[in-house]
């Protein structure tokens, strides 16, 4: 079961630029390592990460095996209005994972 | 063996023909790690034909680390992020990784503050390239070594 943690302040003033972090729990496997017996590792990656804001995209990541295990990633948007962020990790095995936060905009 | 074959001759074609095919060999596996070369080839694949100039954007990494497992990287890009002069992209590649692609980020007006941290892995030590993306199209770079102790992506699994 993956979870994620997401950082966002609760309350912003209006064109303020607020900083979001973001961590989910993800294997991240390259698919570059081994086994003992031999046998290769199958690649189970996240490889892309979206924000949007009140339904409009404001942030993406491509992401590749080079990225750590529990991806982190940490960006800013500008505060506009109270609404809703919502967040969407998809990758490898059909892992899709949707999470949100409130923001309140004065 | 001919007749007229000394023994000093006989090893010296033997061995060097050994150490020809041993060398053969070598060259045929196919490397673990990616190249410069390989490394200018993605950054090509991503940004075209386009110049890139060294400037403008800041690539912040430790200088040396212990865990290549989880080097923690923030990229700056000196822009205003308005809607007339923003970042369009950041891109990172690594030298040496089995992969030269890292992540790249997609950003917009709606950024506020062109400024992005993550974690990535590193499989030794090397110089890691971040190049960004105006949204006039220009495109600029900084690129920061590091020491790895411990590399990432050698270890076995279960």
């Amino acid at each position: 079961m993956a979870s994620a943690l997401i950082n966002v302040p609760p309350k912003a003033k209006r064109g303020e630029i607020i900083e979001i972090k973001t961590l989910i729990s993800h294997v991240m496997e390259t698919g570059f390592r081994h086994t003992q017996l031999g046998a290769v590792i199958p690649r189970n990656i996240i490889r892309r990460f979206v924000c949007t804001y009140n339904g409009t995209e404001v942030f993406r990541a491509d992401l590749y095996p080079a990225i750590s295990a529990n991806p982190f990633i940490v960006f800013s948007t500008v505060a506009t209005e109270s609404g809703t962020l919502s967040f969407q990790w998809t990758g490898d095995n059909g892992f899709s994972v949707t999470e949100s936060a409130d923001i309140t905009v004065q | 063996m001919e007749p007229g074959t000394s023994r000093r001759e006989f090893l010296k074609v033997t061995v060097g023909a050994a150490a020809g095919l041993g060398l053969g060999a070598v060259i045929t596996v196919t490397p673990a790690s990616a190249t410069p070369a390989e490394m200018q080839e993605a950054v090509r694949s991503v940004i075209g034909s386009a110049r890139v100039t060294p400037g403008k954007v800041k690539l912040e990494l430790p200088p040396l680390i212990e865990n290549g497992n989880a080097v923690p990287l923030t990229i700056t890009v000196d822009s205003p992020m308005t809607e007339a002069q923003h970042v369009r992209a950041v891109h990172v590649f690594t030298e040496k990784n089995p992969q030269p692609y890292v992540v790249s980020f997609h950003l917009g007006p709606r950024a506020g503050r062109a400024r992005v941290s993550t974690r990535m892995r590193l499989a030794d030590s090397q110089t890691v390239l971040a190049i960004c993306e105006l949204s006039d199209g220009s495109f600029w770079s900084d690129s920061a070594g590091i020491v790895v102790t411990l590399a990432a992506c050698l270890e076995d699994g279960i």
